[in-house]
């Protein structure tokens, strides 16, 4: 656990299936600190994307390279959240707790850092509660303390407010921001733009499966240096 | 009607050697079936998960098996067991342990490929989830058996169907010896031979209410548990 997993380089990396190109040569160093968000409209490839970085899917060109080369290390210091979270049929403990078994804690320190984790994000109270029958807000908060239990480096999340009413969304916003203090660095998909810039540092934006422009948030949005992303800041505003 | 009613009426006169042939053919129907889930939801669970060459001519032979005729599997498994046979040594050929031992290859496919079905439709599920978190390979397959436990019940309780209704493994291996091997399906198949289908109908109506009795049962604990966990 000396040194980072981070910097994540990707080097030409092309993914296609049934012969449909969905991610074209791109190419990223992706780095430790700032909040990395990835924009891009409907179909973009923003999830195929962060599946191969998070090592889901493998590209059918190019390469992904962590700053780690043990494939059960550089799994346990990651983390993903996905759009629609999975939970496992058992209590809202136990779904972390199994996290925790996965990646290697010793049984005596699961509780305590499962409940710790909880209480993050706010649901100690529910800890006893089967995680299947949680509201979708609550279910995304599980998803989240699970990933907080890890103490992951990188954590990916995939649209993971795309589901939820505005009130829930602005709970999962407060414990991204919480991964971010507590120094995890953020990968995140949305298309909501609102979003992107409450919790971004800088943009990676995508069309067409390639990256079209990567900028800081703010020049971003004051002066999209691409016609694509200019046309997409100015399709979605109306809806922020 | 009638004939029902009174063969009933005989079937619970036999009492002692009633009651013993009940329990013989449920001792023998639930050890295997319960020998085959513990077998069969692994293996459904692995194949459901598992990408490998030749996975789908596997899961095609094993669709295929859940058809297998007990008088087939009987002979084989005699065959294994008899006196000369390379399990001859064993012994158990005419006992109890030789009808589980072929109930057992019977019903194993049915619980593995019904569940095999069941648990890749919950594999799309979670497969990523399940990756995410690092489960792959075995833990990820009884993560999955765990997860659909609920949803697992109706492959096991096909397979229950298949254990307490076949009649021609059981026959063969066990050989019908009363008082030792006589089961349900034995005893009507011998009742309706010597002519006293009076007492066979009883008995057929004691076997299909067990078997009711215990499918409910399963029903209402997976009904409830699915209530509470969702």
């Amino acid at each position: 656990m000396s040194s980072s997993i981070l910097p994540l380089e990707l080097a030409d990396v092309s993914y296609g299936s049934n012969g449909q190109a969905i991610i074209s040569g791109v190419s990223l160093r992706i780095e430790a600190g700032p909040s990395t968000i990835i924009l891009g409209a409907n179909g973009a490839g923003k999830s195929v994307l962060m599946r191969l970085m998070h090592g889901l899917l493998q590209p059918t060109g190019g390469t992904v390279r962590w700053n780690e080369s043990e494939p059960a290390s550089l799994r346990r210091r990651q983390a993903m959240v996905f759009q629609r979270p999975v939970m496992l049929r058992r209590s809202v403990l136990a779904n972390v707790l199994y996290a925790l078994d996965l990646a290697g804690v010793p049984a005596a320190e699961r509780e305590r850092q499962a409940l710790a984790a909880l209480e993050e994000v706010g649901m100690g109270a529910l800890a006893q509660r089967p995680a299947r029958v949680l509201s979708g807000g609550e279910q995304q908060r599980l998803a989240l303390a699970r990933a907080w239990a890890l103490h992951p480096e990188v954590l990916f999340l995939d649209e993971p407010t795309a589901n939820l009413d505005p009130s829930a969304a602005r709970e999962i916003e407060t414990v991204i921001r919480a991964f971010d203090a507590a120094g995890t660095k953020i990968v995140m998909a949305t298309h909501n733009l609102g979003q992107a810039r409450r919790l971004g540092d800088e943009v990676i934006y995508l069309h067409a499966g390639r990256v079209v422009e990567r900028a800081a948030i703010d020049a971003f949005f004051a002066r999209p240096a691409s016609a694509e992303a200019a046309a997409f800041i100015k399709g979605e505003l109306p809806w922020v | 009607m009638g004939a029902i009613v009174e063969g009933l009426r005989r079937v619970f006169q036999l009492d002692a050697e009633l009651w013993h042939i009940v329990v013989l053919s449920l001792e023998v129907s639930l050890s295997a079936v319960l020998l085959a889930t513990l077998v069969g939801l692994p293996l459904g669970a692995l194949l459901a998960v598992k990408r490998f060459p030749g996975r789908r001519g596997v899961i095609v032979v094993l669709n295929a098996l859940m058809g297998l005729p007990p008088v087939v599997v009987g002979l084989l498994v005699y065959l294994l067991l008899s006196r000369a046979g390379p399990l001859g040594e064993l012994g158990l050929l005419f006992t109890p342990g030789a009808m589980i031992v072929a109930q057992t290859v019977l019903v194993l496919p049915i619980i593995a490929a019904l569940a095999r079905q069941a648990l890749e439709d919950a594999w799309r599920e979670y497969e990523e989830q399940l990756r995410s978190l690092g489960a792959e390979g075995l833990r990820a397959a009884l993560t999955l058996v765990w997860d659909a436990r609920f949803s697992l019940i109706t492959a096991v309780l096909a397979g229950l169907g298949r254990a307490s209704a076949e009649v021609g493994a059981v026959m063969i291996v066990g050989g019908n010896i009363d008082g030792v091997t006589r089961v349900m399906t034995t005893a009507i198949a011998l009742e309706t031979s010597k002519g006293d289908l009076p007492l066979a109908l009883g008995l057929g109506a004691v076997l299909i209410a067990i078997v009711l009795v215990l499918n409910a049962a399963a029903q209402l604990v997976k009904e409830a548990a699915q209530r509470r966990f969702g």
